[in-house]
């Protein structure tokens, strides 16, 4: 929660000494932030016990989730369900509210469908990078680092306004893991702007597009990882 | 059901381990060909490092073979991983299918319904288990609070709990004592003979292979090194078994104890070394002759050393 709370402070300190970032406002950013936060939080909460990963390979409990007839990645996922983790989508929650209330938004069933689908589909590709992640990790000894930095760094990203990353950025958490579709584009399509130079209005609407092409780079690391496996010793 | 439970064939498996900077293969299990019927029971043993773990997780799905082919229960282990879980119990003695910090009961629970199990099922499996392996006094107890003995029982019986047509026991009596092996045995024997259950056990313990297995498979360096029945193993390597008993006198060398020989006394008497024939006698006998002549403290048996039978036997094959 803590660090949540961190994280929009840090928005707000930025904005008392500039008035504007990437051509947005602050409450503009703050429903990039909330949207981006929220779903973050959620995916954490369900998916970030792939987090785990590492440790059950190392002490050899991935052996036994072999050994029952689940599917591996849902015994994973629900091995432990830290509550806690409530807390940090409750700053997140609030933010989009307060977002939702001050902006100017001109609601409409369109509008309402579109936050509904950057929310379900933020939520799908964060769930989808924690996945990739865990797969990775079957590889990657020691990569709970290596994958961190595109997991939490793109958390980190999708929360700012894409509008100020450079093009390297843009490859990676723009399209290859498609975090700009969490929060930046949904916002500038639900604010009415379009985006800047190159980027059109509407592809805030893309959205679940990104959110299914995670998923499958997501299952296929899996995949690889879960036929990769080595076994925990003994 | 004329078809082995267990079909491997030329079934061997590389590890890409780390050297140095290089990086060298090692050979786990190697062309491995063998096939069990559905109601043996197999001691499968070997040195450390032999290969035993790495072929259990070929034949469960855990770990996809080098090359070889490789049928558990009909099935393909990798592919159909989630269906041969249902038919397959398995224990390794060093990992905990439980939950940690929940009571036994609620481990049961858990398993029941991952295993699909109906409360029918469940209600008759568990009582039945809970009997068997005398549980009922700590199943509201938390799994880490448990005796070693008390958490093998329960981990066996959660590998049991969906009526497994395959047992597959990794080191199970490991770090038990006397009375804790002989009630798991003694569990195993029953659970077999009421249920017709095949039984796969690696062990470092000849008394385990002694009471359970019917047919003994070693292998050494992931090459199998012998495939026969227990007499032909003994044959091979001599089965004795040493019981050592303190007493709480000094007594004459007691000798002429039927199946037995005397091996040594100490402290004049204090101590005393009886090798018994596992397949003339058993522990108990001696024992209870032991204290019609002294008053016993305590006693250990001692099992012939596997690495020894392992190394025996496969210098009798060269």
């Amino acid at each position: 929660m803590l660090v949540g709370v961190v994280e929009l402070a840090e928005v707000w300190v930025l904005f008392h000494n500039v008035v504007e970032l990437g051509g947005l406002e602050f409450t503009q950013i703050l429903l990039v932030f909330g949207l981006a936060d929220l779903c973050f939080s959620l995916a954490d909460l369900s998916f970030g016990h792939c987090d785990r990963l590492p440790t059950y390979l190392r002490n050899g409990a991935l052996d036994v989730f072999y050994l029952r007839p689940q599917p591996l990645l849902l015994q994973l996922i629900t091995s432990d369900v830290s509550l806690r983790r409530l807390a940090r989508a409750a700053v997140g929650a609030t933010a989009l509210v307060a977002a939702l209330v001050l902006n100017d938004i001109d609601w409409s069933a369109a509008h309402v469908l579109l936050l509904v689908l950057a929310l379900v589909s933020g939520y799908a590709t964060f769930a989808g990078m924690f996945v990739w992640a865990g797969g990775a990790q079957f590889f990657l000894i020691e990569g709970a680092e290596t994958t961190n930095a595109f997991v939490y760094g793109g958390r980190y990203a999708a929360s700012q306004p894409a509008s100020v990353w450079n093009r390297p950025l843009w490859a990676v958490f723009g399209f290859f893991f498609p975090m700009a579709f969490t929060g930046f584009l949904p916002a500038l399509t639900l604010l009415g702007l379009d985006g800047p130079g190159w980027l059109p209005g509407w592809l805030g609407w893309c959205a679940p597009l990104a959110a299914a092409w995670t998923w499958l780079l997501a299952l296929l690391s899996w995949r690889f990882g879960v036929r990769h496996y080595q076994g925990g010793g003994g | 059901m004329s078809d082995p439970i267990i079909r491997t064939h030329g079934l061997t498996r590389d590890f890409r381990v780390r050297d140095g900077l290089r990086r060298r293969t090692v050979r786990a299990v190697d062309d491995l060909s063998v096939e069990v019927a559905a109601g043996e029971a197999v001691g499968y043993i070997g040195a450390n490092g032999a290969g035993k773990s790495t072929t259990i997780k070929m034949l469960t799905g855990i770990l996809v073979p080098t090359s070889g082919s490789v049928l558990t229960c009909g099935l393909r282990p990798v592919a159909d991983r989630r269906r041969l879980a249902r038919e397959v119990g398995v224990v390794f003695g060093q990992r905990s299918q439980l939950w940690w910090d929940l009571p036994v009961r609620e481990s049961f629970r858990i398993l029941a319904a991952i295993h699909d199990l109906s409360t029918e099922a469940e209600r008759r499996r568990t009582d039945e288990l809970v009997d068997r392996l005398e549980m009922a006094e700590f199943l509201g107890t938390p799994v880490r609070q448990l005796s070693l003995g008390q958490r093998m029982r329960a981990e066996v019986a959660a590998a049991l709990l969906h009526s497994p047509r395959l047992i597959i026991l990794d080191e199970p009596t490991i770090g038990l004592d006397v009375l804790s092996k002989q009630r798991l045995r003694e569990f195993l024997v029953a659970e077999r003979a009421s249920h017709g259950t095949t039984l796969l056990l690696t062990t470092h313990d000849m008394g385990d292979v002694e009471r359970l297995c019917g047919r003994v498979l070693v292998v050494d360096r992931g090459r199998l090194a012998y495939d026969g029945d227990l007499r032909g193993l003994s044959r091979t390597v001599g089965a004795e078994r040493v019981l050592v008993v303190d007493l709480a006198a000094s007594t004459g060398d007691l000798t002429g104890i039927p199946g037995t020989r005397h091996l040594a006394s100490e402290a004049n008497g204090l101590r005393q070394r009886l090798a018994f024939d596992a397949e003339a006698t058993t522990a108990a006998r001696v024992l209870a002759a032991v204290s019609e002549r002294a008053e016993v403290l305590d006693l250990t048996v001692e099992e012939p050393d596997i690495e020894d039978v392992v190394r025996r036997i496969y210098a009798s094959r060269r």
